[in-house]
């Protein structure tokens, strides 16, 4: 048998539709870990990017914390957590957020950075206040990257929200721990594929997003 | 940094050096070496003392002896035993014949042992049963009990009025044995509110048991926990848990005649009392579970 | 033993082994995926038509959980270090290949037609000109494989202690013994700053016509491209 094969024994059996234990219900809570992530790192990873790209100062603080946070595991934050204070959301979210702050708050940092400097100055000379040029030409200009930076971040949530399962949270990630000790592989594949096509759909999602936000005249570039 | 880049050149020799052998060729894994008795364990602390154990009397015999700990759950390591990559791993009779026949009556220790020896592999089989127990039960903390009048003489079926509105917590593959869920089901028409997958027996179980985020779990009879944390264990009047002794499940072929009677004597020694000691020096007082393998097998002789 | 650096019996390594076992099982995948990434790009670059479809291969391979590869693989590899460094190396696979890609293309199209003009057959400009000047991208791919290989390893403890320091994890859990996480998660973000600071200081090697101010940040002659993958636990 191979893994095309599981993965569609795992689809065609009704019992994986519904209950607790569902598609319908994993693929919620999957949705659920990866936008409260992906909220909470870009509510940190966003204003800082921002600020730090209009002022060109603290270029070097974001990419120290890039690399930290880069160096920290997910999967060994996420037990040391449990181990210590009990499973529940806390332990899943530290790793996510964590995960998800440096896509973002580097490449924000990076396309703010690497606006045209002419329109800025331009702003500038008529007078336009430091909040107007961030918000009505920088960020305009540099939307598609920001996009691209939380896009990053996003697909590497929901690949990684897998974990939560570890610490006997739900989500896609259920299938795969469940399957392993079940040794039963259409779970696993299932899981997986499950896994998958949510990034994909994220991906349309933010091919979406840069179509209707980002102004034609950016795009064109 | 060049102190920095020093060490982990030392690392990585180390590293290279202390996994020789069986480990440095990954694909050599599933043939053991020739001579070498592979024994392996569970991914629950009792299997990892208990296979220590056994791994120990057989090198005291002059075996020689390889570890593949913290395999996984029987689902996974049963495949290992079959296919020769492990020689000896501690099982629980009765746990390992609702694994082989999920149908199978559980009358005695004894016929359990026999039906076990008929359902395995033709290359696997098991040696002499310890009177050492330790079930899978399912227990429910101190809120819960008091909350649906639950005590020690209360049986799994009192648990039907209440099971609708209680969450269970048990290892992933709690989820589809029939010693699980699905009997808990069949023999008892318990249905509960929803499952929660934690770990075989272990902390993660015991916390959520104790803090009430699950309120019924898997737990084992012989865990420290129990006494601990006031677990009220329910009664199994079907017998669905049906006997668990300790018992080794062995590769015939692989396991010379010294190795089998060295078991032997390991299982006519252990008894349930001396296990749920054992387990409380590894699991509550965090002792090593190769010191406390050591310590025992030279308190019996067996050393 | 309850101690920081008393390693459970049942890992069957010590600290300094862990750590040896955890390196090896991590860096070995990079290093494949850079032998077959190179090859790759180098076509990716010259066979336009190429590229996007690999993309589009890689990004979703690099969707899927690491651990459903692992459990998949277990059929194949059996429960084995082999199981754990083949999605390692198909993953650093996954983000090199971009990387090199990008950084060929950044090459200014004068530079290129300066080696042809002096003699350079394809191979040659390929080595001595277009990989050079792409070694900033090739390094900062590196990095983000390298990070990402050395936590994805840790993941490695749920098929059977094949984790290396990992299997702290797991053993953390088992044993009900935080210090054991701490240990694990403190060493491995130590192995990742390391290996990362390395190969910052390789980069400063290799590019010595590079002004130190542009080292800060990885960026090449182009408008920097950031939807390299990052690393990080699936």
């Amino acid at each position: 048998m191979n893994v095309l094969t599981y993965v569609h024994a795992f689809f065609a059996d009704g019992a994986h539709w519904q209950g607790y234990d569902g598609i319908p219900r994993r693929l919620l809570e999957h949705i659920g870990y990866t936008l409260l992530a992906l909220g909470l790192a870009a509510a940190v990873g966003l204003p800082a990017g921002l600020l730090t790209g209009h002022t060109g100062r603290g270029g070097n603080a974001v990419a120290f914390v890039a690399t930290a946070a880069r160096a920290l595991p997910s999967f060994g934050l996420l037990v040391l957590i449990a181990v210590g204070i009990g499973i529940g959301l806390l332990p899943v979210m530290v790793p996510l957020v964590l995960l998800a702050i440096p896509p973002i708050l580097v490449t924000t940092y990076e396309a703010v950075r690497s606006v045209d400097p002419s329109p800025v100055d331009a702003a500038r000379g008529l007078g336009m206040p430091e909040a107007g040029i961030l918000f009505r030409v920088e960020l305009p200009a540099a939307l598609p990257l920001v996009l691209s930076g939380v896009r990053s971040a996003a697909i590497q949530v929901v690949s990684t929200a897998t974990i939560a399962a570890y610490v006997s949270l739900g989500g896609l990630g259920r299938y795969i721990i469940d399957g392993l000790y079940q040794r039963d592989y259409e779970k696993v594949a299932g899981g997986a594929a499950l896994v998958a096509l949510l990034a994909l759909a994220t991906l349309a999602l933010f091919w979406g997003a840069g179509r209707l936000a980002v102004s034609p005249g950016v795009r064109r570039r | 940094m060049a102190a920095v880049a020093l060490t982990a050149a030392a690392a990585l020799l180390a590293g290279c050096s202390s996994s020789g052998g069986t480990a440095d060729n990954p694909l050599a894994e599933e043939k053991a070496e020739k001579g070498t008795v592979v024994v392996g364990s569970n991914n629950f602390a009792e299997s990892t003392l208990l296979a220590d154990i056994y791994g120990e009397a057989l090198k005291a015999k002059g075996l020689k002896v390889a570890y593949k700990h913290n395999i996984g759950s029987r689902e996974t390591t049963y495949g290992l035993m079959k296919n020769g990559s492990v020689t000896v791993l501690p099982e629980y009779n009765g746990s390992l014949l609702a694994y082989l026949d999920s149908a199978a009556g559980q009358e005695s220790a004894e016929a359990v042992t026999t039906a076990v020896k008929e359902k395995l592999d033709s290359r696997l089989t098991l040696l002499e049963s310890s009177p050492a127990e330790n079930k899978d039960s399912v227990a429910v903390n101190a809120a819960t009990a008091k909350k649906y009048r639950l005590t020690a003489d209360s049986t799994l079926a009192d648990l039907k009025e209440a099971a609708p509105d209680l969450v269970i917590g048990g290892s992933p593959e709690f989820q589809t044995r029939r010693q699980g869920l699905d009997g808990l089901r069949s023999v008892y028409g318990l249905r509960f509110d929803s499952f929660k997958a934690l770990d075989a027996g272990g902390p993660l179980t015991q916390s959520a048991l104790a803090r009430n985020t699950v309120q019924a779990a898997d737990i084992f009879t012989t865990d420290p926990t129990i006494v601990k944390e006031g677990f009220v264990v329910l009664q199994d009047p079907e017998n669905l848990f049906g006997f668990a002794n300790v018992t080794p499940l062995v590769a015939k072929e692989n396991l010379p005649e010294e190795g089998v009677e060295a078991l032997n004597a390991v299982s006519a020694k252990l008894d349930t009392a001396t296990l749920r000691e054992l387990d409380a020096r590894v699991q509550l007082e965090k002792k090593d579970p190769l010191d406390v393998a050591k310590a025992w097998l030279a308190s019996a002789g067996l050393d | 033993m309850s101690g920081f650096f008393d390693i459970p019996s049942d890992l069957q390594h010590s600290y300094l082994g862990l750590i040896g076992l955890h390196l090896r099982e991590a860096l070995l995948p990079v290093l494949a995926g850079l032998l077959l990434a190179l090859p790759t790009a180098q076509l990716c670059a010259r066979l336009r038509w190429l590229y996007p479809p690999v993309l589009g291969v890689t990004t979703v391979f690099y969707a899927i959980p690491s651990l459903a590869v692992f459990v998949i693989l277990i059929d194949y590899t059996g429960q084995t270090e082999l199981t754990v460094m083949i999605p390692l190396a198909l993953y650093s696979l996954v983000v090199l290949v971009p990387a090199i890609v990008d950084g060929v293309r950044s090459v200014p199209p004068e530079t290129l037609a300066a080696a042809t003009a002096m003699g350079f057959g394809p191979a040659r400009r390929w080595f001595q000109v277009q990989l050079p000047i792409a070694v900033p991208a090739i390094l900062a791919g590196l990095r983000v494989a390298t990070a990402s290989s050395i936590s994805l390893v840790s993941v490695g403890a749920l098929i059977g202690n094949q984790g290396a320091l990992g299997n702290l994890l797991a053993d953390a859990q088992r044993y009900d013994r935080p210090e054991l996480a701490l240990n694990s998660v403190l060493t491995t973000a130590v192995l990742a700053i390391v290996c990362d600071a390395l190969l910052v200081l390789a980069r400063n090697l290799l590019t010595p016509w590079m002004p130190r101010g542009t080292r800060a940040s990885a960026k090449t002659a182009r408008r920097p491209e950031p939807s390299e993958p990052e690393g990080a636990l699936r």
